[in-house]
């Protein structure tokens, strides 16, 4: 029994490992001397100093946090009294909505970048920050209503009657009822979207154009010509930022379930 | 009182016309056309008569068969044994916490540590066996994807497992199984619904890593989506593109059939 459990942790040890080392890999080279990727002969911040004098790079980081945020702003909206109208339609219909819903989250990446490139160009859109901002909108809005629903279910129906028994107008029982219940499930989807947003690389290669460029595809075009320890230094960055994300999204989720 | 409430669904009704419906109806109007803009059938038939996209077709259908079982063979013992553990919801997170990062970082440390000087070559020639090629190879491809996809197959496995009734296995070892007969007759047939959804989760994607295959692959691995990507943003030749997009399309619903969650709760 006892070496039996020996092995089970060895594997799972050998599984983070797996995951977690080439992360580590990237971090740590971000401060080798060496100014590659393959002998680390010593200590320095160069890269990082580097990256912090790179315009063109904090514009990028810039540009594509502001994305993500407008973005999941405004898919969280549509998303949100999407979720809404999805609720009180009658069930047969409900089902048609949410399968149309998730062709986005389950269709291949390339498919989405392909399909949204001939829409843009062939409604006369001029490729670059709007188009993207569009495409990023367009798939975010499924992941807000996927974790907005689950909440809007759990909301009891006599808490909405109950207000309008009270007087209250149709304004009044969405912003003081029903938004309040759902805030945690907007929260979460806003999340979900923002992160989304970072992360895509393939919608955003597929309409970005010439002018307008986001850290993927700025990382992806920087790759194909070989090592630059700036984004190994980059990486460092994003990589205790992505915790930190964790750690809030968790946050956040766990007041809401003590609310419950 | 809907009459209201409507009106603030119309950006989302708008959002499905145009955002879902219209992309796809455009992707099976643009097959019909060739790159001149005359509407033709030929795209479909230069696909079916062509040796080179077809063979690409199946390889890439080959290669994301066996990302999908590399991913399955090494995730399912992780999902199970993560189960046992106590603080299981803490480490399941520490699983999905490399998913937040930058899948295009995740290749490019790669690139460094598949390549000529890198610290697997590095190895190997300590070890006395000389450098290899690592990077451009089936190897790498598969072994960077597999990489990339494992958090989605772990994750769908450990709530199939998490969730199975604990008084079904303590009924087993009361009937007398074995740990062994316990994980067979019981554990893995209710955990195959977590299996279903996990192949799917990454059978998909792995279709179409053309950034991969660009990055790793060396060009020398050809996808799906890498011959989308090449005709829409290379050759220009969107009827082409779209072609093999809907066999691409194709290809995802006939996974997602067999795939299917069966409902019959044995």
């Amino acid at each position: 029994m006892k070496r039996r459990f020996k092995f089970e942790n060895a594997y799972l040890i050998f599984v983070f490992a797996l995951l977690y080392l080439p992360i580590f890999y990237l971090i740590i080279y971000a401060f080798n001397k060496n100014g590659n990727m393959n002998a680390f002969t010593g200590f320095t911040f160069e890269y990082f100093q580097a990256l912090f004098a790179d315009h063109r790079l904090i514009l990028i980081v810039v540009q594509t946090f502001l994305l993500a945020f407008l973005s999941a702003f405004i898919a969280t909206i549509i998303g949100t009294f999407g979720t809404i109208y999805i609720h009180q339609v009658k069930k047969k219909r409900q089902n048609t909505i949410l399968s149309l819903n998730n062709v986005l989250l389950v269709s291949p990446d390339v498919m989405i970048g392909a399909s949204f490139l001939i829409l843009l160009t062939s409604i006369g859109f001029k490729l670059g920050f709007a188009s993207v901002l569009m495409a990023h909108i367009a798939f975010s809005i499924p992941i807000v209503v996927l974790m907005v629903l689950p909440r809007l279910q759990e909301m009891d129906q006599d808490m909405i009657n109950a207000a309008y028994d009270l007087g209250a107008t149709q304004r009044q029982t969405m912003t003081e009822v029903i938004l309040p219940f759902l805030t945690p499930g907007i929260i979460a989807g806003f999340f979900m979207a923002f992160t989304y947003s970072l992360d895509d690389f393939a919608v955003t290669f597929f309409v970005t154009g010439n002018g307008f460029s986001t850290l993927s595809v700025e990382i992806y075009s920087r790759a194909r010509q070989g090592i630059s320890l700036e984004i190994n230094a980059l990486s460092a960055l994003v990589f205790i930022l992505s915790i930190l994300l964790v750690i809030g999204y968790y946050m956040i989720m766990r007041s809401a379930d003590e609310d419950k | 009182m809907t009459k209201k409430i409507q009106l603030s669904a119309i950006p989302y009704c708008l959002w499905l016309f145009l955002f879902v419906l219209a992309p796809i109806a455009l992707l099976v109007y643009k097959s019909f056309f060739d790159i001149d803009g005359n509407v033709t059938l030929a795209n479909y038939g230069t696909y079916f008569t062509s040796w080179t996209y077809l063979k690409m077709s199946v390889n890439s259908v080959i290669y994301a068969a066996i990302i999908t079982a590399v991913t399955l063979i090494i995730s399912y013992p992780t999902a199970y044994f993560l189960t046992k553990l106590k603080h299981k919801q803490l480490w399941l997170m520490l699983i999905i916490l490399p998913t937040w990062i930058n899948l295009l970082l995740k290749a490019y440390a790669f690139i460094g540590i598949f390549g000529q000087s890198g610290a697997v070559n590095g190895f190997l020639n300590f070890m006395g066996l000389g450098s290899q090629q690592i990077l451009f190879t089936d190897f790498s491809f598969i072994f960077v994807a597999a990489y990339i996809e494992i958090p989605f197959m772990i994750l769908p496995i450990f709530n199939a497992i998490d969730e199975i009734d604990g008084n079904l296995i303590k009924a087993g070892y009361d009937l007398g199984t074995t740990r062994f007969q316990n994980f067979t007759q019981i554990i893995f047939p209710l955990s195959m619904n977590g299996v279903r959804s996990g192949v799917q989760a990454v059978f998909i994607p792995s279709l179409s890593l053309f950034m991969l295959t660009r990055l790793i692959g060396g060009n020398r691995v050809i996808t799906l989506g890498t011959a989308i990507e090449e005709h829409f943003l290379v050759t220009q030749n969107w009827g082409m593109g779209a072609t093999i997009g809907m066999v691409l399309i194709i290809t995802m619903f006939v996974v997602m059939f067999l795939t299917r969650e069966r409902g019959s709760k044995a």
